[in-house]
């Protein structure tokens, strides 16, 4: 299967601290990645610099062939971001959202006004377009910020932690819709909740210190430290107990 | 010049849908004329006659026009929607022109509800009063700048303290509005004469009666300032937009 995301040596420095150190890693096309690790381990740092947000200090990424050093500007046009927290304009309405979105991609009228309804109907929020996104819950927030990441019908599609903060019903709905996302794209997700990484993910990288620990699927993981539960394994190969 | 227009739609919205928006950038303006009015109509002053106020009020409307914009920008600084929109095609100069280009139309509804009610309470409607409100896209393009640096450099919290109570205060007492600078001493003078702010309030009151001879060097003040802190301003935009 091809690679979506070739990450070639890419390291970030910030002043004394090296929040990524020389991270190699491939992701397939089509794949749910996700990546894991405690606060510091250098996930947001990895995704900022796939995102083209941060300029990486040395080494290299390809996204779909497209290099994040070298060509910005096409890797910006076949990606799309759900950043940690809801990314929403809070003062213009649920759909005045998405026809942003449509907007700063560049669509015309007509294609921004066909992308926006059919987002509305396939994140069911047709009973609240009209609502300011500020008036929404929390789980509606997130619905309409992963809505927005897809109206650019992206390649690659990074969810920075889509669920932090979610009631359980809330958490259950979206991770439906990320289950439906697969395949159709590439995706890479970063969270702190192991049963999300093992329900959603097809394979999981480790992160700690800014270095890549392990990369496997969850049952490969759980395999190679021995556990039976994958937080275990997870615990165990972050405070290095692995086999 | 498509995806630039739907940030700069969006700012707009942004600022249009925030009542202290409308309540202070338009109508603070317009109570202080009415107020500063009343006082002339009871206790006649020559610095609160309206064709020498209605010039000065239209400016110090300005600074309220800074905060909001530096307001707006500081906050989207720190918000998940400007990470978002960094990843999309949106180029510096898209976020710049975006954030500045809707401040323009709201300047210019300020100014021309200013004079509006300056007629209405007196003042005489002469073809200078358009060239004022023409000439006023000078202050408002400093006002602007400001706006903009402020938002690049400061924290929201900051936002408030200097653009809400210095630059309020620098507008309102150093720029000749309501009082006679010359009053408050040699080196009070010098101070305000080599700020832009007694200049715009000069440059507008010199427009509004027709003589443009005296607004040209209080232009160049102005007109000055407003280039060198707009080059300043987008550096420091793009310093913290690369830093983000």
């Amino acid at each position: 299967m091809k690679n979506a995301i070739e990450i070639k040596g890419l390291t970030k420095d910030y002043k004394d601290v090296r929040a990524v150190d020389n991270l190699e890693l491939d992701i397939r096309e089509g794949e749910l990645f996700a990546l894991l690790g405690v606060n510091g381990a250098g996930k947001t740092t990895t995704i900022k610099m796939l995102c083209c947000i941060t300029t990486p200090t040395s080494g290299d990424a390809l996204l779909n062939g497209k290099s994040i050093a070298q060509n910005s500007d096409a890797v910006k046009k076949i990606i799309a971001v759900s950043p940690q927290e809801t990314a929403v304009a809070p003062n213009l309405s649920v759909e005045e959202n998405l026809l942003l979105m449509c907007g700063v991609h560049g669509f015309d009228k007509q294609k921004s006004r066909q992308r926006t309804a059919e987002m509305i109907e396939e994140f069911n929020l047709g009973g609240i377009k009209k609502k300011k996104a500020s008036k929404l819950s929390g789980g509606w927030q997130r619905r309409l910020s992963i809505a927005m990441a897809l109206i650019s019908e992206p390649q690659i599609l990074f969810l920075d932690e889509p669920t932090l903060g979610l009631d359980v019903i809330a958490r259950s709905e979206l991770w439906d819709t990320i289950r439906e996302l697969k395949s159709k794209m590439t995706i890479i997700l970063t969270t702190h909740y192991m049963e999300e990484a093992e329900e959603l993910s097809d394979r999981i990288g480790v992160m700690k210190d800014g270095h890549l620990l392990a990369v496997g699927t969850a049952a490969e993981l759980k395999e190679k430290t021995g556990e039976e539960k994958f937080e275990n394994a997870f615990i165990k190969l972050v405070k290095g107990g692995a086999r | 010049m498509r995806r630039m227009l739907s940030f700069a739609n969006r700012t707009m919205k942004e600022i249009l849908r925030d009542p202290l928006t409308i309540g202070f950038g338009l109508g603070f303006p317009v109570i202080l004329l009415l107020l500063l009015s009343l006082i002339q109509a009871n206790i006649p002053v020559e610095m609160f006659e309206i064709t020498h106020l209605a010039p000065g009020i239209t400016i110090f409307g300005l600074s309220f026009i800074t905060l909001f914009s530096a307001q707006l920008i500081a906050k989207d600084r720190t918000s998940s929607l400007l990470t978002r929109l960094y990843t999309t095609p949106l180029r510096a100069t898209d976020f710049i022109l975006g954030y500045l280009l809707p401040i323009i139309p709201l300047c210019l509804a300020q100014t021309v509800i200013c004079y509006i009610l300056a007629i209405i309470l007196g003042m005489q409607f002469s073809v200078n009063i358009i060239w004022a409100t023409l000439m006023n896209l000078v202050p408002s393009f400093f006002y602007i700048a400001l706006g903009l640096l402020c938002g690049s450099a400061l924290t929201e919290k900051q936002v408030g303290g200097i653009c809400g109570a210095l630059l309020t205060n620098l507008s309102a007492w150093i720029s000749g509005i309501w009082f006679d600078i010359q009053m408050l001493g040699k080196v009070f003078m010098r101070i305000a004469n080599a700020l832009p702010f007694i200049h715009a309030v000069e440059l507008e009151r010199a427009m509004a009666i027709g003589d443009f001879e005296a607004a040209i060097p209080h232009l160049w003040w102005v007109l000055g300032y407003g280039v060198v802190l707009m080059v300043i301003a987008i550096m420091v935009f793009l310093r913290q937009m690369k830093n983000r």
